[in-house]
């Protein structure tokens, strides 16, 4: 497939991997910020064929993990009412709640479907005007504008009976809290590729300036992968603070014009929970007031909700880059994609998902 | 989620106020959502995440990178650190 398999060539991959073992002196920590970029190294063995010096950990872009406890349990709340479609990417029916997962949901009868597109969730809101269709609208800067336009549609469609529960995170201030850790050990990042298409790199230069971090704009292939690795790396050892763009192809400094307008008609940022991290401060989007008509948490008094998270899942440690998955007792025993205690375990971007899928077991 | 896949798009056309286009996959088809990208053209390749063309993709930006690559990796080991000279 073009603009694929030639991004795959193994001579060229080698050729690149052998560079970064030679220009690579020191032992720098660096993190992608990804879940795709994670499962796409660890699918791929590049995290294998790494310099000795080089440690690679593993950052908090994956949605599915990352939506509050609080916010499945409200999902779950919703979906069970008679009366309501709830519609998701699949990912999310697997994501344990507090006492259980949209799958069970369905399986005690509720209307739970699985959408590819949000665009899909508002057909079903056409074709079903007598039932409530919600939308579980979560995601980095890359689904937001896909998202988004599902509530302009809806809007200009007139349709009453569809609303989204917004679970909207943004990368940048993820990457403020943490580097601001005192527990940081990042030394340099790559951003990611389809965060920046749509947002352009434009919000990361200061964040660089600020920690002293080099950064690079990274696509999923192998060759992407590895160039982003040679760019930061290179950066490191020169001492140099910048942010570079290893994915032009996709990538510009701006990003996509309208589908930011968009984004700014429809939402304004808020204060977003991450699980496992806890509150982030500016780090989501939520419906701005003239689309706050079409907000799930408005519509459904879904009351209070008591959440517990399982006291054995180290998630939020994972997903901060403090440990990697095989380090946690729990992993591949008590913890497996059948019987997940926490989500990195379950999306198909998570971490331990992937260690668990590929075999990293130690 | 955020996975991304090229697509070449074979038409445009316009449904219930959306622009839209069938984007084919390494010989899948599917509908998608092109409002993003306005100016596309057929014949364009787009990056597809959950029905939605979120940017285009540049043509000339990945011949001049897989270029380069090629000659640094590739004809760079054959020829020698000394070049050709």
């Amino acid at each position: 497939m073009k603009h694929v398999s030639e991004y795959r060539n193994a001579e060229l991959v080698q050729g690149m991997l052998k560079e970064l073992r030679e220009i690579a002196t020191q032992p720098w920590v660096v993190m992608e910020i990804c879940g795709g970029q994670t499962h796409s190294f660890v699918r791929h063995g590049i995290d294998q064929m790494l310099p000795d010096t080089l440690t690679l950990v593993h950052g908090p872009g994956c949605p599915v993990c990352v939506t509050s406890l609080e916010l499945i349990d409200k999902a779950i709340a919703i979906a069970s009412r008679p009366g309501v479609i709830f519609t998701s990417y699949g990912d999310m029916l697997r994501v344990p709640g507090t006492a259980r997962d949209l799958l069970s949901v369905r399986a005690a009868g509720g209307d739970v479907r699985v959408v590819y597109s949000p665009l899909d969730a508002v057909k079903i809101a056409q074709q079903n005007p007598d039932k409530e269709v919600v939308f579980f609208a979560i995601g980095f800067e890359t689904t937001a504008p896909p998202n988004a336009m599902s509530a302009v549609q809806a809007k200009s469609l007139g349709l009453e009976n569809f609303s989204l529960l917004v679970s909207q995170v943004r990368v940048p201030p993820a990457m403020h809290a943490i580097l601001g850790s005192r527990k940081n050990r990042v030394q340099g990042f790559l951003a990611a590729g389809h965060v920046c298409s749509v947002m352009g790199y434009w919000e990361y230069p200061p964040i660089a300036e600020a920690y002293g971090v080099p950064i690079a704009v990274t696509g999923f292939e192998p060759i992407d992968l590895v160039q982003g690795l040679l760019d930061v790396v290179g950066m490191l050892e020169r001492g140099e603070v910048a942010v570079q763009n290893s994915y032009a192809r996709a990538v510009t400094f701006e990003g996509n014009q309208p589908a930011q307008r968009l984004l700014d008609d429809v939402f304004e940022t808020c204060d977003r929970a991450w699980r496992g991290i806890g509150v982030i401060p500016e780090s989501g989007w939520k419906l701005k007031p003239a689309y706050a008509g079409f907000d799930a948490e408005e519509r459904f008094d879904v009351g209070s909700i008591q959440s517990r998270e399982s006291p054995l899942c180290i998630a939020g440690e994972i997903l901060q880059g403090l440990k990697i998955p095989s380090q946690c007792p729990a992993f591949g025993n008590l913890c497996t994609p059948e019987h997940p205690l926490g989500a990195t375990m379950v999306s198909s971007e998570g971490a331990c998902a992937a260690y668990y899928r590929y075999r990293r077991h130690d | 989620m955020c996975l991304g896949i090229p697509g070449k798009v074979l038409e445009t056309y316009e449904q219930e106020g959306l622009l839209m286009g069938k984007v084919d996959f390494g010989g899948a088809t599917r509908e998608t959502c092109l409002m993003y990208v306005p100016e596309i053209k057929a014949g364009e390749y787009v990056i597809v995440h959950v029905g939605f063309a979120i940017n285009r993709l540049s043509e000339e930006e990945a011949q001049e990178t897989l270029a380069a690559l090629r000659e640094i990796y590739i004809l760079g080991e054959e020829i020698g650190p000394e070049g050709v000279g």
